[in-house]
């Protein structure tokens, strides 16, 4: 790996580097995420130069592994996000998120008199498009795309 | 869905679509029949729905069946506070069908994922009411006497109106010319618009009810300007008899036009056509009976062939 490019942000001993993410998404990241409640160490990069996004952001988070339940809602913010784990400063895993076909239980349905909103119902969307995510309620039909996307 | 429910008119083919048209024109040949002894249908009215209850309730009891059911949630343990999912699981322990309208958009779709009793949706708030589809559809196919090569006028609240909506994707199975004619307010939402243009389906919007468009209709049907519907009450002013009906304006009108509404109207088709022979909407509504008859049968697997 480039020097200058390890330099650019600080070096992780264990934990997990969420790269690529697009910069206009990079905050509500860092909020689904809950990192002002984090006791861990925390490096944030925000508008660095990406030659597939233009502009990205990054977030390096040490002693965390991401739960896949994590990372599928980061797909749903940030479907060009990878995920690096490391292990004593080595990348033992690169893999980028894969956003379903279905999503159970992790979006919240902007309709309110979706049945899901008034009932005791794990929501179900269908990924209808990819870039910008867009998804469709499985029982009232109600499609949010980008940041309209409500995660619980 | 591993059964026979009938939760919108998007699930059905164009096939489905025309047996059970053929099979609603049995039913109004002979509407009493016993084929449904000893069954018990539930009417089950989360929402009350006087109109729609009866038509269903009349179509189950004329095919002999038993109705048990409730037409107003506030009487149940629903008001208690019972959740949608421990109602339709007890019914299913008594019912063969259950009839569900709900003001929650989805539960009927949900209903079907927690029984193996069918459902038909009796309308679920804003989003699907096949029924009132199925009726339409009759309607026209029997006034018509075709559903391919017509030319079909939709005036009013072409954005919230869920029968319009219904309706089209309906008839995008057929060779069907369509106008919609609304205020800017209400016209027919972009992703209609885009549905027809993907799937080669002519249409025309226009503002103006104009003669040439009534006189080009084969269907016009019609539908409630509310105004609860506008953020602009100026707007609502200016344009709530723009798009009213009247018997002069029907002078020059093809000799098969048939006017529709779902019902029930407010002003918009002025009493004066009532008496015109192309007012189609009181037997409009006296075909739900016969689409209902044929979507019970249906939905319970009967088959029905003369
Ligand atoms: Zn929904």
């Amino acid at each position: 790996m480039n020097e200058k490019k390890e330099l650019a942000v600080a070096a992780l001993r264990n934990g997990t580097v969420i790269d690529h993410i697009p910069s206009e998404s990079l905050f509500k990241a860092v909020e689904m995420l809950g990192i002002a409640n984090l006791d861990k160490s925390v490096t944030i990069g925000f508008n660095l130069a990406s030659r597939r996004l233009g502009r990205k952001g990054i977030i390096k988070i040490a002693d965390v592994e991401l739960s896949p339940e994590t990372v599928s809602r980061i797909a749903i913010l940030a479907p060009t996000a990878v995920i690096n784990t490391i292990r004593d400063y080595r990348v033992v895993e690169k893999r980028p998120v894969a956003l379903p076909e279905e999503i159970v239980d992790q979006i919240v349905c902007n309709n309110p008199k979706c049945v899901t909103r008034n009932q005791p119902i794990p929501t179900r969307f269908n990924v209808v498009d990819r870039g910008p995510v867009r998804v469709r309620c499985h029982y009232c039909g109600h499609e949010a795309v980008g940041d309209q996307i409500v995660i619980k | 869905m591993a059964n026979n429910s009938i939760v919108s008119i998007n699930d059905l083919s164009k096939e489905e679509i025309l047996k059970l048209l053929h099979t609603a024109s049995l039913f109004e040949a002979n509407p009493n029949r016993h084929i449904l002894d000893g069954k018990v249908v539930a009417t089950l009215f989360f929402e009350p729905s006087t109109r729609t209850r009866l038509s269903f309730e009349t179509a189950a009891n004329r095919l002999g069946a038993r109705v048990i059911g409730f037409s107003d949630p506030a009487a149940t343990s629903t008001a208690k506070g019972e959740t949608l999912k421990d109602t339709i699981k007890m019914v299913s322990n008594y019912a063969d069908l259950i009839v569900m309208r709900h003001y929650l958009e989805g539960a009927a779709l949900y209903a079907t994922e927690v029984t193996d009793v069918p459902v038909i949706n009796a309308g679920d708030g804003a989003h699907q009411h096949p029924s009132q589809t199925m009726l339409d559809l009759y309607s026209i196919l029997k006034t018509q006497g075709r559903l391919d090569d017509l030319t079909l006028t939709m005036v009013g609240d072409l954005k919230y109106g869920r029968t319009v909506h219904s309706l089209l994707m309906a008839l995008s199975h057929f060779r069907v010319r369509f106008n919609f004619v609304a205020c800017k307010e209400l016209q027919m939402p972009r992703e209609f618009i885009d549905f027809c243009g993907k799937n080669g389906i002519e249409y025309h919007e226009s503002r103006e009810f104009s003669p040439e468009i009534i006189n080009s209709s084969d269907i016009i049907y019609m539908t409630r300007v509310q105004r609860e519907r506008f953020t602009d009450l100026m707007e609502y002013e200016r344009v709530k008899d723009l798009y009213n009906l009247n018997n002069a304006m029907l002078a020059d009108s093809r000799p098969n036009l048939r006017i529709l509404h779902p019902l029930p109207r407010v002003g918009e088709i002025a009493e004066d056509v009532d008496d015109n022979p192309k007012a189609y909407y009181f037997q409009q509504a006296k075909n739900g009976l016969y689409a209902r008859q044929a979507m019970i049968c249906r939905a319970l697997g009967i088959e029905v062939t003369d």
